[in-house]
């Protein structure tokens, strides 16, 4: 069936809800109001109020008593209305569901899935575009996942119901209704862990995720240039041995994305190619990201976010090099 | 109880026997013993930063004699004798003090948490595991701690709004101390009680003398039996006679006659004299009781002193499977010889 990411989402949530009792969703307007993007839409009616629990307005009480239910056995799924507010809610994240299982060497466990919307590109306020997945991803024990499609969206988070860890997923609100494509209804799992070559190619290699693998396909279509793109998808623990196999085959790489360019997931990437493909390389490495600035408001976002023309003349530099 | 060990009478809850009094006396007299022994292992170099409670068993014995088994307990860092009542092994409560990850492990069928440093952050967790409990039907309540100083962080009243909203059957104890480390009382709000706080909140809420061990033994067992109907705020007026922990030296902050004023009502001294009055105890108990209860600490802490870490615990902790990044830090350590 044809979706869009939204739709894929909600469904996904769905099979959650109907295949476990211990999956509930909480957060602010997501019950009868079916979120602020209408992710959980109809929800509520299906599963009940106590199932899919519109909360007070408070992140860090929600991710807290959400972490609480997951010590319970529960499996929350609770929902920050935007990442901007998800600051809030970063104690509770790093100091406790990134460390109870290591604290409690593993006899104490956070399965839960922290969803909210992340990325600019949809004219909203301050607080409303953060792009905040090295934060989380910097700490150790939380999971990040960011996908870019809603076939991807479905099943990794599925997947990431399925484990037992917390996992941070990043929902690109620019993509939420950008496209459809065709999902299956059942459900599927996609590998959290695990980057996707989305295109196969020899002159260079474009390493992204989230709301830039768009923009980065459509430049290598019209640019009719040989790239391979590998969209990360899962931001920590990285995809290390996918982004090198492509690396070493094109000897050159360009790392894309949206947040702010420095102490980013490129300074990452670049540094583990550096130390693992550096003789294989034909050029420097390159990032093509936002501006080291917080977000700035709707007006200047434009200015911001790296769109194709960046992204085409950063292509045509790096095969120049 | 007064600070002599006398009751009235019509007060004492139904439940509470002489042998009843006894065993909390007798929990009351190994917390304490504990308490000194990793002190003195810090002192030593042979535990790490210790929170000592002093002066506050009577919070921790009363509570935990209140509660029943499947009543679910989650501290801060300061209920050691919560701990103890409720069966956690004294070897792996020393081990936690010493450092060591392996000492917050938690037993099965404990029902509770591992310490929780940052204070109050950890009742939204009692907020959730209530949640649970009130979810599948669970006939448990959860037990609740914070410190007079917690008691100004925001998670504090975002769990108790929590728990009203919701109805939850969660009990949050204030242990009030007087001190957040240096600060007193008077500077964390300008309300008169902490308890009041919970009237925001629209929750239930008592404040009692939090060094008698039956005025907070009674307070959480009638909030229990009210936590299917809601929430419970229970503040419990004590002091904390030691430093906030090791690296705390109170000289700076407070007089001795402060302190002295406290020594006074001593939770533990009236508990004694009240039982000694009833010729249920006396010093040859004591006597024998100590040199007991001695024995048991030494070996738990010759138990957690052969303990020895093993730095791979780090990393095959961290998430429920071993990522291959991960992997690769671990064995270059490894390999290099790092641990050796």
């Amino acid at each position: 069936m044809q979706m869009n990411m939204v739709s894929a989402i909600n469904n996904a949530l769905d099979i959650a809800l109907r295949e476990s009792n211990d999956v509930v969703l909480l957060g602010e307007d997501v019950g009868k109001d079916g979120g602020v993007f209408r992710v959980t839409e109809g929800l509520q009616a299906k599963y009940g109020e106590d199932r899919v629990i519109d909360t007070p307005l408070a992140e860090s009480g929600i991710t807290g008593t959400a972490i609480g239910m997951a010590l319970a056995g529960l499996h929350p799924i609770p929902e920050i209305q935007f990442a901007g507010f998800m600051y809030l809610a970063f104690d509770q994240l790093v100091s406790h569901a990134a460390r109870f299982r290591s604290r409690t060497r593993g006899t104490l466990t956070v399965p839960m899935v922290v969803r909210t919307p992340v990325g600019g590109g949809v004219r909203a306020l301050e607080h409303h575009s953060e792009n905040p997945e090295v934060l989380y991803s910097h700490i150790g024990g939380l999971i990040v996942v960011e996908p870019s499609g809603p076939y991807d969206a479905k099943g990794l988070l599925l997947r990431a119901v399925h484990m037992q860890d917390p996992v941070v997923f990043l929902e690109p609100t620019r993509i939420y209704r950008l496209f459809r494509e065709e999902v299956p209804d059942d459900a599927y799992e996609v590998e959290i862990g695990k980057a996707n070559v989305l295109r196969s190619g020899s002159a260079l290699s474009i390493i992204t995720y989230g709301t830039m693998v768009q923009p980065v396909k459509n430049v290598v279509e019209k640019k009719r240039v040989d790239a391979e793109i590998v969209d990360i998808r899962t931001i920590n623990p990285l995809d290390e041995a996918t982004v090198l196999a492509s690396v070493k085959k094109t000897g050159r790489a360009m790392i894309v994305y949206e947040a702010p360019l420095s102490f980013g997931a490129g300074a990452e990437v670049a540094a583990r190619i550096a130390e693992k493909a550096l003789y294989e390389l034909q050029a420097p490495v390159m990032r093509v990201a936002g501006p080291s600035l917080p977000y700035p408001f709707p007006a200047y976002e434009n200015f911001a976010t790296p769109n194709e023309k960046r992204i085409g003349d950063a292509i045509d530099k790096l095969l120049s090099a | 109880m007064d600070e002599n060990g006398n009751i009235d009478a019509s007060l004492l809850p139904g439940d509470v026997d002489d042998a009843k009094m006894v065993s909390m006396y007798k929990y009351m007299l190994l917390t304490r013993a504990l308490d000194a022994k990793i002190l003195s292992l810090q002192r030593q170099g042979r535990a790490a930063t210790y929170a000592p409670s002093l002066g506050e068993e009577a919070v921790h014995i009363g509570a935990a004699f209140a509660m029943r088994k499947q009543d679910f307990f989650v501290p801060n860092f300061r209920q050691h004798g919560m701990y103890i009542v409720r069966g956690f092994p004294l070897d792996r409560f020393v081990l936690y003090w010493k450092g060591v990850e392996e000492g917050d492990a938690i037993p099965k069928g404990f029902n509770g948490l591992s310490v929780s440093v940052p204070v109050s952050t950890q009742i939204p967790h009692g907020a959730g595991i209530a949640y649970a409990f009130k979810y599948r039907k669970q006939d448990a309540a959860v037990l609740t701690f914070v410190g007079d100083g917690g008691t100004s962080e925001g998670d504090f009243y975002e769990a108790l709004n929590f728990a009203g909203v919701f109805k939850l059957p969660l009990i949050t104890i204030i242990e009030n101390n007087q001190w957040a480390i240096s600060q007193p009382r008077s500077r964390q709000t300008a309300a008169k009680t902490l308890a009041q706080k919970g009237i925001a909140a629209g929750i239930s809420c008592v404040q009692v003398d939090g060094n008698d061990m039956l005025a907070v033994y009674k307070a959480v067992r009638d909030a229990i039996a009210n936590a299917k109907n809601g929430p419970t705020l229970i503040e419990a007026v004590t002091y904390r006679l030691s430093m906030h922990t090791t690296s705390d030296d109170p000289t700076k902050y407070r007089t001795d006659a402060d302190v002295a004023a406290w020594q006074k009502k001593d939770p533990v001294a009236r508990v004694k004299a009240y039982l000694a009055g009833k010729k249920q105890w006396d010093d040859a108990m004591e006597q024998k009781t100590a040199e007991e209860q001695q024995k048991q600490i030494d070996d738990a802490v010759a138990k957690a002193e052969a303990f020895k870490p093993d730095p791979r615990s780090m990393f095959e902790n961290v998430y429920s499977f071993m990522p291959e990044v991960l992997k690769q830090e671990e064995d270059a350590a490894e390999s290099a010889n790092f641990w050796r």
